[in-house]
C-alpha cells in the first residue's frame, strides 16, 4: 500500500507502528502520539530497534498536528483505551497521563474514542484509511452507522478475534464515494 | 527526535491562539545528526505538504546554533524550485530527515507558549484551561 503519512494515536509500546513500518514501503513518514511521556519514549525505541524511524509526539490525540495534517493522512491507527469504567475515572486518567490512561474508557468504554471519532474525518486523505480497535461492548454497529451518517465514513470489520475475555475487532473506515451506496 | 519534517507539522494549539501560531521557534537546541536513507520519491511526494517558508527559516535557525562544518549544508532556495535536481534533493533530504533536535524548547511566535523537547520527545501537552 502507498502511504506518505502514517499516524498512530496512543502508540504505547510502539509495536503497531513498528510493525507497520516493516510491512509498508519506505516512502512513508511515521508519526505517533501518546499523552504518556514514557509511552512516547518506548515507541521511539521500539522503532529504532526495528530500523523504523518513528517520530513520537507527546500530545492528546492529534492536537498539535491537527491544523497541518488536514486531509493529509493516508493511514491512521488507534487502539484506544476502550475498557468500560465509571466516567470520572476517565477524566482522572486523562489528566494524570499515566498508565490508567491506557485502558480507562468510561461508560461503554467509548468516552475517549468518541473524541477522536468526531475529528478523524478531517485528517484522512482522499483515499485514507482509519483502523480502530474496538470491543464488542463498545457497540460496533452503532459506531459504524454513526460514522456513516455524521461524517460519510463507511466501514468494515476487517478482523475479529477473542483475546482472553475480550472480544476484539478491527474496524476500517474510509471516505464513502459520493453517488455510490 | 524532532526532525524538521515533523517540526513543519507542529503548530501551537493553545486557547485562542489561531493565527501566527506556526512555525514554532527553536531555542537552546541540542542537535544530533543521523544519516537516513536517501529517497527522492518520498521527497517529491512530500514537497507539496510542506510549508516551505517555515522550513527555510527553521533550517536557518538550526544552523545558527551549530557550526555549519558539523551541520552540513542547510541552505534551501526561498521558493520551491520547479526542476528538482540531485543537489537540491540531497540538501532537502538532509534538512528534513537527518537533523534531529534532541533537547530544547519550541516557542509559539504568537502567544509565547513554551513546548519543551526532552530526550527527543516534544511535549505538546496543554493543561485543561489552556486548551481552546
Ligand atoms: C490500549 S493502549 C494501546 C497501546 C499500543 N497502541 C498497543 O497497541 O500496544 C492505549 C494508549 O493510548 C494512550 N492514550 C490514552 N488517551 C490518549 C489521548 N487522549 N491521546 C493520545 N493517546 C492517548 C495511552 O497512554 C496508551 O498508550
Ligand atoms: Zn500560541
Amino acid at each position: 500500500m502507498n502511504a506518505t503519512i502514517f499516524l498512530e494515536i496512543g502508540s504505547g509500546s510502539g509495536c503497531v507502528s513498528a510493525f507497520a513500518g516493516k510491512i509498508l514501503d519506505t516512502s512513508t513518514l511515521y508519526l505517533t502520539t501518546d499523552i504518556n511521556y514514557r509511552a512516547c519514549n518506548c515507541t521511539r525505541r521500539t522503532g529504532s530497534q526495528n530500523n523504523v524511524t518513528l517520530d513520537a509526539i507527546q500530545t492528546s490525540f492529534t492536537q498539535a498536528l491537527h491544523s497541518r495534517l488536514k486531509n493529509s493522512v493516508d493511514i491512521i491507527c488507534f487502539n484506544p483505551p476502550y475498557v468500560p469504567t465509571v466516567s470520572t475515572e476517565v477524566s482522572e486518567a486523562q489528566d494524570l497521563r499515566g498508565i490508567e490512561g491506557s485502558w480507562a474508557g468510561g461508560s461503554d468504554g467509548m468516552q475517549v474514542t468518541n473524541i477522536f471519532l468526531s475529528v478523524v474525518h478531517e485528517l484522512l486523505s482522499f483515499n485514507g484509511r482509519f483502523y480502530l480497535v474496538a470491543l464488542k461492548e463498545n457497540n460496533i454497529p452503532e459506531i459504524q452507522s454513526r460514522m456513516k451518517t455524521l461524517y460519510q465514513l463507511e466501514s468494515k470489520i476487517v478482523l475479529s478475534r477473542r483475546a482472553g475475555r475480550e472480544h476484539l475487532s478491527i474496524v476500517r473506515f474510509k471516505r464513502a464515494l459520493p453517488g455510490l451506496s | 527526535m524532532v526532525r524538521l519534517i515533523t517540526h513543519n507539522l507542529l503548530a501551537c494549539h493553545a486557547k485562542g491562539c489561531t493565527s501566527n501560531n506556526f512555525p514554532l521557534q527553536f531555542q537552546n537546541v541540542q542537535i544530533e545528526l543521523k544519516e537516513a536513507e536517501f529517497n527522492p520519491t518520498f521527497l517529491e511526494t512530500f514537497m507539496p505538504k510542506l510549508e516551505w517558508k517555515a522550513l527555510v527559516d527553521s533550517a536557518k535557525e538550526a544552523s545558527a546554533t551549530i557550526s555549519r562544518y558539523i551541520l552540513g549544508n542547510t541552505s534551501l532556495p526561498l521558493e520551491q524550485p520547479e526542476m528538482l535536481d540531485e543537489e537540491f534533493l540531497k540538501n532537502l533530504h538532509h534538512v528534513l530527515l537527518e537533523i534531529h533536535v534532541e533537547e530544547g524548547i519550541m516557542i509559539c511566535p504568537n502567544c509565547k507558549h513554551n513546548y519543551p523537547i526532552s530526550n527527543g520527545i516534544p511535549n505538546m501537552l496543554l493543561a485543561e484551561h489552556e486548551i481552546g
